[in-house]
């Protein structure tokens, strides 16, 4: 069997198995962006139970196995009476491992806005809140888009842990196909670089749009 | 820390109420004394310069005016009203944020790295505070900080981001920025320090004007002997965070009594 033919027979549940890892990574995405903006700021509260919550969550999402805490979810949670679809479980875990990750970023944004800025807002008497929401945010988020970049690249590889719990994205149908073909190079080499042209041609230019867009919004350009 | 605040009056009275009033104002960072004990009056109007050795607390003495630093000990007025404590039942306590915020309206402050918003242009950095603190509208607002940025010399610069301005254009932005707010109180740290020399004079120049033209209360921290001679009503000499001399320009520069300041003075007079 050509390749070309192989892609014939194949290619549709390689199409199906990308737009699931594409729907896992852009709600795993959200997630994690959603989470990292909460813990970020919650470390940086001045109120220690908030800081140590924070703290709590980061260390042990950061500090464990992505795989162990998908088994959790899928498998450990229900045990608690908490039931979730494995879809839902599948980027839950990766949102929830990645936001972790985020959350470091952000707060390293936030310091890396001179202390300065901080000062003049003060002085210009701007509330605690319009200090962070109009003059440090803005800035922060230029400064941490490029380690962003990074993160949802690893988010997308992530994303094919899903696969463990027969959640049928891009791994799974490879796996699958391999498993009645025994075509295994064909089978993880077409994986392989689907999720390669996802990461390079697709995050890196989005996140390359997204700087240049924002330096300019920000008067860098 | 257990201060006895009935020392100090609930608000200050009379004819001739200092616009700004430190009142045995201390403050220490661990074992450190920055600032011992300063008493020290700045009248409506008047033009105070304030020299001194670095680490001598002059800087201090801005930015606990600004609150960008809290007092261990003492208690700041600004035109006559306590700023660094606040009344309650009878008695003065340390300001709430609250307290703080209203204050400061009338407290503009302007910095030796000038510290613009370096996402906004020069007329939205004048404009954001009168729009988002004191609720202007955006025309209002903008009006405004272009009449200031008009003063400063700066019409044709009003849709530039600080980064393509130079170091002298930056810091008339600032000027003009903390205007905007109205000001009665104006603090100017070191405003010059960072700037090429051949800027500093369009700087100055802005300062300059203010004295002439604006009733303005002003503290000037400055390296500039010359500038400080010339615009000061008062200059005040700092050492070891205590006011070793102060004086008319001309008392202090031209006959100071103090041995400290006399050998300040000509180290810097040497250095040129």
């Amino acid at each position: 069997m050509s390749y070309f033919e192989y892609l014939a027979e194949f290619g549709p549940r390689f199409v199906d198995g990308t737009i699931i890892t594409a729907l896992q990574t852009v709600l795993a995405a959200v997630l994690a962006i959603f989470i990292a903006f909460v813990a970020g700021l919650m470390r940086m509260s001045p109120n220690p139970l908030i800081r140590g919550i924070a703290t709590v969550y980061i260390e042990i999402f950061r500090g464990t196995s992505l795989l162990v805490q998908l088994y959790w979810i899928f498998f450990v949670l229900p045990l608690f009476g908490i039931t979730l679809e494995k879809f839902t479980a599948g980027f839950v875990a990766v949102g929830m491992n990645l936001g972790a990750y985020g959350a470091e970023l952000v707060r390293g944004g936030i310091l890396s806005v001179p202390r300065g800025q901080w000062e003049a807002a003060l002085a210009l008497n701007m509330s605690p809140t319009k200090r962070m929401i109009r003059i440090i945010f803005p800035q922060a988020l230029l400064n941490m888009l490029p380690p962003w970049g990074n993160l949802l690249i690893e988010l997308l590889k992530g994303t094919a842990l899903v696969s463990l719990i027969s959640v049928s994205d891009l791994m799974f149908e490879a796996k699958q196909i391999n498993s009645t073909t025994f075509l295994s190079i064909q089978a993880f080499g077409t994986a392989l670089v689907i999720y390669y042209v996802m990461a390079r041609f697709a995050i890196t230019p989005f996140m390359r749009w997204l700087e240049r867009f924002m330096s300019r919004k920000l008067g860098r350009a | 820390m257990s201060e006895d605040m009935s020392a100090y009056p609930l608000r200050l009275e009379g004819d001739d109420v200092p616009m700004v009033r430190f009142m045995n104002v201390t403050k220490s960072y661990g074992a450190l004394v920055v600032l011992d004990s300063l008493d020290l009056d700045v009248a409506a109007g008047e033009m105070v310069s304030v020299i001194g050795p670095s680490g001598s607390g002059k800087t201090t003495v801005l930015r606990m005016l600004m609150t960008l630093e809290t007092i261990n000990g003492g208690v700041i007025y600004v035109d006559g009203q306590p700023l660094t404590h606040m009344e309650k039942n009878g008695v003065l306590v340390p300001a709430s944020e609250k307290h703080l915020r209203k204050m400061r309206a009338d407290i503009g402050m302007c910095f030796q790295h000038f510290n613009l918003f370096p996402h906004m242009t020069a007329v939205e950095n004048c404009m954001e505070a009168p729009v988002h603190v004191l609720g202007l509208s955006k025309k209002e607002a903008r009006e405004r900080s272009l009449e200031l940025l008009q003063m400063v010399g700066l019409e044709d610069k009003v849709d530039q981001h600080p980064s393509r301005l130079s170091g002298g254009q930056q810091q008339r932005v600032a000027i003009a920025r903390a205007l905007a707010m109205r000001p009665k109180v104006m603090l100017f740290d070191e405003v010059t320090s960072a700037l090429d020399p051949e800027v500093i004079g369009e700087v100055t120049n802005v300062i300059r004007e203010l004295v002439d033209k604006h009733n303005l209360t002003m503290l000037m921290v400055t390296h500039q002997m010359g500038f400080a001679k010339e615009i000061s009503d008062r200059v005040c000499f700092f050492f070891g965070g205590k006011i070793e001399e102060q004086g008319s320009p001309d008392e202090l520069f031209g006959n100071p009594q103090k041995e400290r300041t006399q050998q300040f003075l000509s180290a810097v007079m040497e250095a040129g």
